[in-house]
């Protein structure tokens, strides 16, 4: 930890920090001429700079630094080729890694890659299940309706280590389901430790992020539109693909958004259900910084997911007119 | 009204919703190419009977037969009928053109024929180049020509209005009335129109359906129901009047307020207790001691045209209307000719309470 200890320019920052903000504060008192209205804002600026931007600006620092503070690309290189730091002591000692059988690393960009195309199944996955049930719920002569939307909620109130958690007793060999198999004289199935049950377990606890947002679209969609649909020629179909299904695209944008983002940096979940089996990204920042010691590369990979994460937020935002989903970024 | 064939006949119709009655008794037939209107208060059940109509409702008991066709079970999208609805419900997805293509779109007509029609239409409501315009950025006037020509460009052999004119303000709401009347009449459709404004049912009808609680209350033309109204409740819905508890002397003969009248009705009997009908603008005022009644001015306000004078007689206290203004507090003779003295079955007393309620209703609109 020693040689990872804060620069002593962090603490300037913070202080400088600090500063803007009471400088803004005494502005807006000034421009305001009364405190009382921005007073509320200030517990949450506060907030902000001290854990949002400044952290922010800590990460960009020691992506872009090494271990004593020099500028450096060394991260990034690491990422791209997890052998780089190796290879580069090789060349130092006059060896060439090739003849030596070291070839380019991609753990990093297969974890990655990884990541992506099970944060993508997990969306899909939510999407495919979510829209039918939130058309369910938001359907106004469904009385229940209202019911089932907190059924829904009530697991979230749960702790999210222990629904993980939890998942284990039922998919673990001796667990509910293999013994209920045993039971039936069916045989046993390995249902742990492999990338499903990572995505069972992310699609369990990311689906109702994407219930919610495309439920409260539709639910707040004027039943009148689908009567004018249906009036003009439409059946039930028609009126659905032509009306209710683009109207709805705001809710669904914003639940994919929703659903997609944590999906990706999932941690925890892959640990628990897919064993040392499975890492995923999230695991791999997290191993980095705490395992293996690292703040630069962490900081790097943690970067390199916050700017992809911005880039497929701003695509999807094209695909939203309404901009309500975009709210996300 | 010469003998249209009947289009839509609603037999025995009635509507529950969870075990509340909303619709009683409905029968009722619309003739081709007749302005109906079904006029009443909020909560009157006049806007269900359009949705049973339209097909987005279904009633309780009863059916509803298109050109002597049973389509009390068809759904809303086989009905040769089309909706504008109350707040238009235009398609905030597609624009002003698209909104107006989507039933033809859905019926696949040709992309060439879709287009003629839309910017017939289009013409039609005076929104010639607006086909590109989003709906949401039209005013409230232009969103409900775009409603109706969505809805006429279909064709339909009837169409359905839900107070299409109630978020206009006046001025624009006028013009419409006259515009929605003149449509009708180029088009030859026939035109179901569900309002709580009596004006609005008086200028644009053929005939109006007067609605309360779920009861048809009286059909008939506008100067049927205006002139000649059944009930208290159609005499104080439509247009403003007096009733007076009177009694019936003899034919064409009524006492109320202690005087003799001479009317035109007969029928009621002798010595039979009825309800006395006087618009307020029937009233004329004379000279002190040349009326039948007597009254003391007690409030006067000027309403454009004319001035609403409250002429309290003792025994009743009278609107009327008259262009002439009599000052506060003098006395006044109050006369009425016998033809604008219409009488009405007596009505139990709170129907006659009504009067007071309606009144302020229209101050406020």
């Amino acid at each position: 930890m020693s040689a990872m200890a804060f620069p002593p320019w962090a603490v300037w920052l913070m202080l400088l920090g600090l500063a803007a903000f009471a400088g803004m504060i005494a502005l807006s008192i000034r421009r305001n001429r009364g405190i009382r209205r921005t007073l509320f804002a200030f517990p949450y600026g506060l907030w902000i700079v001290v854990f949002t931007l400044i952290p922010l600006l800590l990460i960009g620092y020691y992506a872009f630094t090494d271990r004593s503070g020099a500028f450096t690309l060394d991260n990034f290189r690491t990422f791209w080729d997890s052998n780089f730091e190796m290879r580069k002591q090789m060349l130092d000692m006059g060896f060439d890694p090739a003849d030596l059988g070291i070839a380019r690393g991609n753990v990093n960009m297969d974890t990655l890659i990884y990541s992506l195309w099970m944060a993508f199944l997990c969306t899909l996955i939510c999407l495919a299940m979510g829209y039918p049930a939130a058309l369910f719920m938001a359907d106004r002569n469904f009385k229940l309706g209202s019911t089932l939307v907190v059924l829904f909620i009530i697991p979230m109130w749960m702790n999210f280590l222990l629904r993980t958690i939890a998942w284990m007793s039922l998919l673990e060999d001796n667990g509910l389901i293999n013994t209920l198999l045993g039971a039936l004289g069916l045989p046993r199935m390995q249902l742990m430790y492999n990338s499903r049950a990572v995505l069972l377990g992310m699609v369990y606890n990311y689906l109702p992020f994407m219930v919610f947002p495309i439920y409260n679209a539709l639910s707040k969609q004027d039943p009148k539109l689908s009567e004018a649909a249906m009036d003009l020629g439409a059946n039930a179909a028609l009126t659905f693909f032509k009306v209710t299904l683009p109207l709805s695209l705001p809710g669904v944008i914003s639940g994919i958004t929703m659903v997609f983002m944590p999906s990706v940096t999932t941690f925890f979940i892959p640990r628990v259900l897919g064993g040392g089996n499975t890492e995923m990204f999230g695991d791999l920042i997290e191993r980095t910084f705490l395992s293996a010691d690292n703040w630069n590369l962490g900081s790097a990979l943690s970067l390199i997911m916050m700017v992809l994460i911005l880039l497929s937020l701003t695509t999807l935002r094209k695909f939203d007119p309404e901009g309500e989903g975009g709210t996300m970024i | 009204m010469q003998e249209r064939p009947r289009l839509i006949n609603l037999e025995n119709i009635s509507k529950e919703y969870d075990g509340v009655r909303v619709l009683s008794d409905i029968n009722l037939y619309i003739r081709k190419n007749e302005f109906v209107t079904l006029l009443g208060p909020s909560g009157c059940g006049k806007t269900t009977t359009l949705r049973i109509i339209g097909g987005f409702e279904r009633a309780t008991t009863g059916r509803v037969l298109f050109d002597g066709q049973d389509i009390t079970d068809l759904p809303p999208y086989k009905r040769k009928v089309n909706t504008v609805f109350q707040k238009y419900a235009l398609f905030p997805h597609l624009n002003v053109y698209e909104n107006i293509a989507f039933g033809l779109k859905v019926a696949k007509r040709p992309r060439d024929e879709i287009r003629r029609k839309v910017e017939k239409m289009l013409a039609l409501v005076n929104l010639r180049s607006y086909g590109k315009r989003s709906v949401e950025s039209l005013s409230g006037g232009q969103q409900q020509r775009i409603a109706i020509a969505r809805a006429l460009v279909n064709e339909p052999e009837v169409l359905l209005l839900d107070e299409p004119l109630g978020a206009l303000d006046l001025k624009l709401r006028q013009e419409m009335q006259l515009e929605l009347k003149r449509m009708q009449q180029m088009l030859g459709i026939t035109f179901i129109y569900v309002t709580h404004d009596q004006e609005e049912a008086l200028t644009m009808s053929d005939i109006i359906v007067v609605m309360k609680d779920g009861y048809i209350q009286q059909i008939g033309t506008p100067k049927d129901v205006y002139d000649e109204p059944k009930s208290a409740f159609v005499a104080n819905f439509i247009g403003q009047s007096n009733i007076i508890r009177g009694e019936m002397v003899h034919d064409c003969l009524v006492n109320f307020c202690g005087a003799d009248f001479p009317c035109v009705d007969k029928g009621f009997g002798s010595n039979a207790p009825v309800d006395v009908l006087i618009r307020p603008e029937d009233l004329q005022i004379v000279p002190e001691d040349e009326g039948r009644l007597k009254g003391i001015v007690r409030s006067v306000l000027f309403k454009g045209v004319h001035y609403e004078m409250i002429i309290d007689s003792g025994a009743m206290r009278f609107k009327v209307h008259s262009t002439v203004m009599q000052p506060e507090g003098s006395t006044v003779g109050l006369d009425v000719i016998p033809f604008n003295i219409h009488i009405m079955k007596p009505m139990p007393k709170e129907e006659t309470q009504f009067e007071e309620a309606t009144q302020s209703e229209e101050e406020t609109a």
